[in-house]
């Protein structure tokens, strides 16, 4: 297509600088010396060299990692798994929409009812076995539950993409399933994987609801505590740690393109 | 006898290859079933329930909770909670239909740029996409603060008292959820623009097809499958939103995530809370089944 008419192109434009407008204000704040109130006082890097003295915000930004990677690992393996079992065996249709509609749910689902049905399903398990409390624990199991899907969604698409020909070339030249599945599938799997397990990642870091109902009292996360924050009235710290969580995220997305246009 | 077939790397009898499928099927099944369906009966169960003095759940069968989500409570009957629930569907509406109108502007413009160059633009609508939604939330809270220009501009207007704040307003929420969820209705409409048959435009515009019929006969029908996801997307989880009516709304703004979020957290009324999550799962289905019925195929990757 070449011709668009102007004003579509500026429409676009001043979207996409709606979008941007919330991180351009923040970082603007991170960087002006005024404490209280909004006025301008002078440039200084005062409230980033805070930010590494706070011992709250490290253990936030520790438990932030954690949770991203446990999540991230278990979902990749599991959702993986399942994509390679929907996408190269024979179900019957039946069994074969079930697991599709299984696989939709937590897609489609409003994040706050996983959440809400996850504490009341923790809360049992507590009563029953008088030992599980909410923390870390909990907030993986909510991360992988909705993560999976994502990952296998991924995979799945990249499965597709395939065909069978190396698969049949492989046992042509009789490969047992497991050379098959080292040297065969997963490699050319790997930018499926990959792309998933970033996405599986990035859900992480940036989920708010699930960590908020699963966290319980003594876990805290970024995203947590700047919501604890705001609530309780910001301090100039908390706009350098948003600027520098939309830096990483920005650095996130520029990788994950680099490696999806190798892959591709 | 077991006669043996060749499946994709595999050479075995059709039982040996469905066992391997189960192998590796089985630890997500199980996982979902865990952490996922069971719970999900869990909340069932509890909306169904009552809550004792403390907040602990009482296992006596009541309906109550249903029907104080229908209004009806101590003091009589009251519309507040349907009110909300109404409020619900209507913010997510107005939000998916702001939404699809920026979204055609830019998955267009997206897709007039070089194809080198695309990359860039839509690496740039990814990047709000995945920066974490209490950040924007937030920062709109600082955009709207009284000495700013925006607030300044409305306040010279006079849609707002001078040296007030433009939040909590139901104006800041649909800002903040018009930006939440405006990527999710970019990308998808983008794929299905990036495919489109240009010759059909084209022939449209040859049979001189006024502007608007250009667009409703020859492009939205053949951007429906993006748009369809993208609807989607962003209507339902529209619904379930608590973090920007919670910080941009205010008291006065409530939604139902808000009210379920209270009831966790706050007044510690599970029942309640499951029997509002009850209610926001059915409108859920209800958004669902609506699109079923219109005839499109909803396939979400």
């Amino acid at each position: 297509m070449s011709r668009l008419p102007p004003a579509l192109g500026i429409t676009a434009v001043l979207t996409l600088a709606f979008l941007y407008l919330p991180m351009l204000a923040v970082a603007v704040f991170s960087v002006n010396t005024t404490r209280y109130g909004l006025e301008w006082g002078g440039f200084s890097w005062k409230w980033y060299v805070g930010l590494f003295q706070n011992d709250q915000i490290l253990e936030a930004a520790r438990n932030t990692l954690v949770l991203a990677v446990a999540s991230t690992l278990i979902a990749t393996v599991l959702g993986t798994m399942l994509a390679i079992a929907l996408e190269r065996y024979p179900w019957t249709r039946r069994a074969r929409t079930f697991l599709d509609n299984l696989l939709y749910l937590p897609v489609v689902t409003p994040d706050i009812i996983l959440a809400a049905a996850l504490v009341v399903a923790f809360s049992f398990l507590r009563l029953i076995s008088g030992i599980f409390e909410l923390g870390m624990v909990s907030m993986i199991i909510g991360h992988v539950t909705f993560q999976i899907a994502f990952v296998a969604l991924v995979v799945q698409s990249r499965l597709r993409s395939l065909g069978r020909d190396l698969d049949e070339a492989a046992r042509d030249l009789y490969a047992n399933y497991s050379y098959y599945l080292r040297r065969v599938l997963l490699p050319l799997l790997a930018p499926g994987i990959v792309a998933g397990a970033m996405l599986a990642f990035t859900l992480s870091l940036d989920d708010f609801v699930i960590s908020f109902f699963t966290a319980g009292p003594t876990s805290q996360t970024l995203p947590l505590f700047i919501y604890a924050s705001v609530r309780r009235g910001v301090t100039p710290e908390i706009h350098a740690l948003s600027t520098l969580i939309f830096l990483v995220t920005v650095l996130l997305v520029l990788l994950s393109e680099r490696l999806s246009r190798r892959a591709a | 006898m077991n006669r043996l077939l060749v499946w994709y790397g595999e050479l075995g009898t059709a039982g040996s290859i469905l066992r391997r499928g189960l192998m590796f099927l089985l630890p997500a099944l199980l996982w979902l079933l865990v952490f996922l369906i069971l719970p999900g009966l869990a909340l069932v169960a509890v909306a169904f329930a009552e809550r004792g003095s403390f907040g602990e759940i009482l296992w006596n069968f009541s309906l109550e909770n249903l029907s104080r989500l229908l209004g009806y409570g101590i003091f009589g009957w009251s519309p507040d909670n349907l009110i909300i629930l109404a409020r619900t569907v209507w913010v997510a509406f107005i939000t998916t239909l702001i939404s699809v109108l920026l979204a055609y502007p830019l998955a267009f413009f997206i897709a007039s740029r070089k194809l080198h160059q695309r990359y860039v633009w839509l690496a740039l609508v990814i990047i709000p996409f995945w920066t974490n939604l209490v950040i924007r939330t937030y920062a709109w809270q600082l955009l709207f603060a009284p000495q700013l220009p925006f607030a300044q501009i409305a306040a010279a207007l006079h849609l707002i008292e001078p040296g007030t704040a433009l939040n909590p307003s139901s104006f800041a929420v649909y800002v903040g959820m018009v930006s939440a969820f405006l990527p999710f209705v970019v990308l998808p409409l983008y794929s299905s623009v990036e495919r489109l048959d240009w010759s059909l435009v084209e022939a449209a515009q040859d049979l001189y097809g006024s502007r608007s019929r250009v667009f409703f006969q020859a492009i939205l029908p053949q951007t429906l499958p993006g748009l369809t996801v993208g609807v989607i997307l962003t209507f339902i989880p529209a619904m379930g939103m608590f973090v920007v009516p919670d910080l941009l709304g205010g008291a006065k703004y409530l939604l139902v995530g808000n009210l379920i979020q209270q009831q966790f957290f706050s007044s510690r009324d599970w029942p309640f809370g499951a029997a509002l999550s009850l209610g926001l799962v059915l409108l859920t289905l209800i958004a669902l089944q609506i699109y079923r019925r219109s005839g499109k195929e909803v396939d979400l990757v």
